[in-house]
């Protein structure tokens, strides 16, 4: 029995969990997609599209799309919804006048039948920014505590100095374990 | 399943084409797995496979289904299969027209472009280029510079070639590329300095002094790349032509130091390039031509179907000098490659003797069967240059031909044996009756309408006027029992023209008219009805008017005219005179001439012929109000230059007659980048009875654009001989000075100048419309009783043949030449030129020149038209 359990306890390991990185352009979901891939910092530019990347995390595997935040881009996040097991939302904390629109976009998103199931991650990054939100007002700024029946976690994380993003993989990790 | 075992089925069947049965809504459906979270290449490598052969073989998709498959594409880059991803940038590349929203992949394309896998590299360049427009090129253009001056050269050759194709829409953009591609040029890779070579050319070509200076820079180093030096031949070529330098020029020693070059390539273009040139010494081309020669031997067929072709193109322009190369061609007529062996006999037939013809013709007739389409087409192309040289030989060269109309083969093909067929006829009265009993026998099994109503209209045009018209008769109506209507309805009109020409057979024309109009098609039925009652009256001028003359209006303005009659509300009958006249259009020599550059980027498919000029004209000038009351636009002149080319300002001069008005058309361009001119205007000295109406200034025009400035004019209107007269012009306009960076004016208020104009000239044949009468004779005998006729002698003492007062006296005049008068035939001393036209407000003219070679040329003018001052006009003009 237990050696049927571990059977299955891998295959499901095995399978490739699909991360959507989402947020307003200028969020820094590029640079903590690489963050998360190789480990360093890398120079971007505004994505005209998405990139997409396969990231191990403690042996789990995930395909991670960060998708362009532009105005004109966000139309076709909707077009990579289909089986998607994770949501990572990332905020601008030092942008608080666009705070009200990153809102918008995030309820509308979770609207989709297609993202019912998919867990959320927000990440209230760029916190290495002086006199940015902290993840309290973010919290409040965001409307999160409207959400219901969603698992879903914020951290604050400041992804060029690559604090807090090892605490919140750690959870979406254990989350979608549990979820099985 | 069931699709598998199908697949498995047919492949035990024995091979052939695995996407044989492919549909394009099973293969969008089968794409719909590559919206699956995990990719399987294994799958989806056969289903992209299976798009791009279905779009390669011309399946549409809508816009939508084009988005929906591009969409899921997209997701397969998420695999880091090798094969799929470059299957991905080729579906990229084909769906980036059709689909919408294309740009969503730039990212990823900008990402492998500069990732480190090169087997990505230069595919996904030229994808991210294809999905590129010119607002978005900025966003990569930091990254293009870079692949430029990449050190793999698979990912430099797919920029530049890429750049070239952007400098379709963003030339602006890819001309900051030019250091780079500077660069580019230098490198030891022999495909990426020839694209290289090829961007630079595209970017400066323009700017001639760019071009020489790129062209001398280059032609002192040394080019590694063969493909380069055959591209500069090129270009040096070209600047030769454009500066009609001589042989002592130093484009032409470099193209001469090509033929020492190590690869054949090389001296294979080096060649071509000097028999094509229009000015070439006999020294240069012996040179040249020998290359060919040594060619003609070689053991590669490319070679010498290459030399052979360049031989067979140039027979005519150099016959000598080809004539030289007789003996290797001769070799040539048994090569096993047939291709070569078509285009040498082709050539021999071009420069051979007369002699020789019978020989050669039966060497092509045994192998004529074998050969494609495209080379009958040359064959029977140098059988009409045979036929135009040795007269005499009709009879063979007809027989051959008919042959060949026998045979199968496409409608090109069979035209142009037509058209070789009646361009004899034309040529060669002798030739007439054997030519048009083979026309008539083909017709009677010809699988292409068009060309058999052209025959047929062919046929009632000259089965008329041979020695027994009844026998065509019998062709044309087995037409009418046999064929479908629009054949019918040609033999009808062909019959009728017999009934009208040949008074004994209008009988027998009644009653199978009479036939024709129990025929079940609309059109034959009107037709017969038409010509059967017109026959009827008995009446000649009805019978040139309605039968041998079709109408000579411009087809899209009669059809724009009864437009707007129909929907006005006018009692008056609808006037046919008002309609502009046709413009009499030559085959065009310039669209023969010009060839394709052969510089990378082709010409695309050929365009649609434009519509005529007039109709351009007379819809630019109906948008002016004032021109609007004038009537409708009877002739546009040609261009008429203004100002030396290259000057300050370049003025061209359109002129625009009306029924009583002419219509002058400056346009002016400005060419200096310091100055915008305001208020342009032409001060206009006209001569003596024109009137000023009105003068249309041009308010603004900037640096580098074309402003018009118009005038309208009253032709005099008591004396017709004012009509012709020279006036002065002068341009006037503000200047105000301006940054040539920006264009923007500086604030002052500018000053006045004025630029001297050349004197501008109306003549006679601005007012006159050529119209083609088929039917010259009749038409100037009916008009003996109805017009004004003058008559006048003159001697053209300037003039040393009779072809030459022809032309002249045709341009002249500007009328148009009827009955094919205005081809001379050889060795005569006298000729009758029939001319006809029409003069402004409608008032026909015809013209007889009888002209008399003897010490200079004597011409005998007749002029018959309906109006005494325009006959008066005519005759003293010529004076």
């Amino acid at each position: 029995m237990g050696v049927l359990f571990s059977y299955f306890k891998s295959l499901i390991g095995a399978r490739e969990m699909r991360i959507l990185i989402l947020g307003l352009d200028g969020a820094g979901k590029t640079t903590i997609l690489y963050r998360l891939q190789v480990g360093e910092v890398v120079t971007t530019i505004p994505t005209i599209g998405f990139n997409v990347e396969q990231v191990t995390y403690k042996n789990l595997k995930f395909q991670v799309w960060d998708l362009g935040g532009q105005t004109s881009i966000r139309p076709y996040w909707r077009c990579y919804y289909s089986n998607t097991d994770a949501i990572i939302y990332v905020v601008d904390s030092a942008d608080k006048e666009r705070m009200g629109i990153s809102k918008d976009e995030l309820f509308h998103m979770l609207r989709e039948e297609e993202l019912q199931d998919a867990i959320l991650v927000v990440l209230a990054n760029k916190q290495d920014i002086p006199g940015c939100m902290s993840l309290k007002d973010v919290h409040q700024a965001l409307g999160l505590e409207a959400l219901k029946n969603r698992t879903f976690q914020i951290f604050k994380t400041s992804a060029t100095k690559g604090e807090g993003l090892d605490m919140a993989m750690e959870w979406l990790a254990n989350a979608l374990k549990n979820r099985k | 399943m069931s699709a598998f075992k199908r697949e498995k089925k047919e492949e035990e069947d024995g091979g052939g084409n695995p996407f044989q049965n492919i549909e394009k809504t099973s293969v969008l459906q089968e794409a719909r797995i590559f919206n699956e979270t995990s990719v399987n290449p294994r799958k989806c490598t056969p289903i992209l496979t299976k798009l791009l052969y279905m779009l390669n073989q011309g399946e549409q998709l809508s816009a939508k289904e084009a988005t929906d498959v591009f969409f899921a594409m997209t997701k397969l880059f998420q695999s880091k299969d090798v094969i799929l991803r470059r299957l991905v940038y080729l579906g990229i590349k084909e769906l980036s027209s059709i689909a919408d929203d294309v740009i969503i992949v730039t990212s990823s394309l900008t990402k492998d472009m500069t990732g480190k896998e090169d087997m990505y590299r230069a595919a996904a360049i030229r994808a991210l280029c294809s999905i590129t427009d010119a607002t978005m090129l900025q966003a990569i253009e930091r990254y293009m510079k870079q692949a430029i001056v990449d050190r793999n050269p698979a990912v430099s050759s797919a920029a530049l070639v890429s750049s070239l194709h952007m400098t379709k829409f963003a030339p602006e953009v890819v001309k900051r590329w030019v250091n780079e591609a500077q660069e580019a040029v230098n490198s030891d890779n022999i495909m990426v300095q020839y694209h290289a070579l090829g961007l630079l050319y595209h970017i400066r070509k323009t700017d001639r002094l760019a071009v020489t200076k790129l062209v001398s820079r280059l032609t002192r180093m040394s080019l590694k790349s063969p493909y380069a030096v055959c591209m500069l031949i090129r270009i040096s070529a070209k600047l030769i032509e454009e500066e009609g330098s001589d042989s002592n020029s130093p484009y032409f020693e470099y193209i001469e130091s090509c033929f020492r070059h190590k690869s054949e390539m090389v001296v294979y273009e080096a060649a071509h390039a000097i028999v094509n040139l229009d000015r070439t010494s006999s020294r240069e081309l012996a040179q040249a031509i020998s290359v060919l020669q040594l060619f003609c031997g070689a053991p590669k067929p490319t070679l010498r179907f290459a030399a052979v072709r360049t031989l067979n193109q140039v027979a005519i322009s150099h016959p000598t000098a080809v004539t030289a190369c007789n003996i290797d061609l001769e070799n040539l007529i048994t090569d096993s490659n047939r291709s070569i062996a078509t285009l040498a006999i082709t050539t021999l037939l071009k420069t051979g003797a007369e002699s020789s013809v019978d020989r050669l013709m039966k060497q092509i007739a045994s192998f004529v069967s074998e050969i494609s389409d495209e080379f009958k087409v040359v064959v029977v192309q140098a059988i009409q240059a045979l036929a135009l040289k040795f007269p005499r030989k009709h009879s063979v060269l007809m027989n051959f031909l008919s042959a060949m109309l026998r045979d199968e083969g496409g409608l090109e093909y069979k035209a142009s044996i037509a058209d070789t067929i009646i361009t004899i006829i034309e040529d060669n009265p002798e030739a007439k009756e054997t030519g048009l009993a083979h026309l008539c026998e083909f017709i009677e099994d010809c699988e292409h309408i068009s060309l058999a109503v052209r025959i047929l209209n062919l046929l009632g045009k000259e089965g008329p006027k041979t020695k027994q018209p009844s026998r065509y008769i019998r062709f044309i109506y087995n037409r009418v029992i046999l064929e479908c209507p629009s054949i019918r309805a040609a033999a009808v009109s062909a019959m009728a023209q017999f009934g009208a020409s040949c008074p004994n057979l209008l009988e027998n024309i009644q009653v199978l008219l009479a036939r024709c109009q129990m025929d079940s098609d609309d059109e034959v039925r009107d037709r017969a009805t038409y010509y059967s009652s017109i026959l009827n009256r008995n009446d000649k001028s009805l019978y040139n008017n309605y039968v041998l003359d079709t109408l000579q209006v411009s087809i899209p303005a009669l059809e724009r005219s009864l437009k707007e009659y129909s929907q006005s509300n006018t009692d008056q009958p609808f006037d046919i005179k008002a309609v502009p006249v046709a413009a009499v259009t030559k085959p065009d020599e310039h669209e023969v001439k010009q060839k394709s550059e052969g510089m990378l980027i082709s010409n695309g498919p050929a365009r649609a012929p434009p519509a005529s000029r007039e109709e351009n004209f007379a819809e630019r000038l109906s948008a002016l109000p004032d021109v609007n009351l004038l009537g409708s636009l009877f002739k546009s002149s040609e261009v008429v230059e203004l100002t030396e080319s290259e000057t300050e300002y370049v003025v061209r001069c359109v002129k625009h007659s009306y029924a009583r008005h002419i219509v002058l058309q400056f346009d002016c361009l400005n060419t200096l980048d310091d100055q915008l001119l305001e208020n342009v205007r032409v001060q206009l000295d006209p001569s003596e009875g024109y009137e000023i109406i009105k003068e249309i200034p041009c308010p603004k025009l900037p640096y580098n654009e074309t402003g018009t400035v118009y005038i309208i004019l009253k032709f005099p209107e008591d004396d017709l001989q004012n009509s012709i007269g020279t006036f002065g012009a002068v341009l006037k306009f503000l200047v105000k000075d301006c940054d040539p960076a920006t264009g923007i004016p500086d604030i002052d208020a500018g000053y006045d100048d004025e630029y001297m104009l050349e004197d501008l000239e109306v003549t006679l044949g601005d007012q006159i419309q050529k119209v083609s009468k088929a039917n010259w004779g009749a038409a100037w005998e009916e008009a003996e009783a109805s017009s004004y006729e003058m008559e006048d002698t003159y001697a053209l003492s300037s003039m040393n043949s009779l072809e030459e007062a022809v032309g002249n006296i045709i341009k002249f005049l500007g009328l148009q030449p009827a009955e094919r008068s205005d081809k001379v035939p050889k060795d005569k001393t006298t000729h009758t030129l029939l001319l006809a036209g029409i003069f402004r407000g409608g008032i026909d003219i015809l013209v007889r020149a009888k002209l008399a070679l003897a010490d200079g040329v004597t011409m005998q003018l007749t002029v018959r038209s309906q109006d005494e001052g325009v006959s008066d006009l005519i005759t003293s003009v010529v004076g």
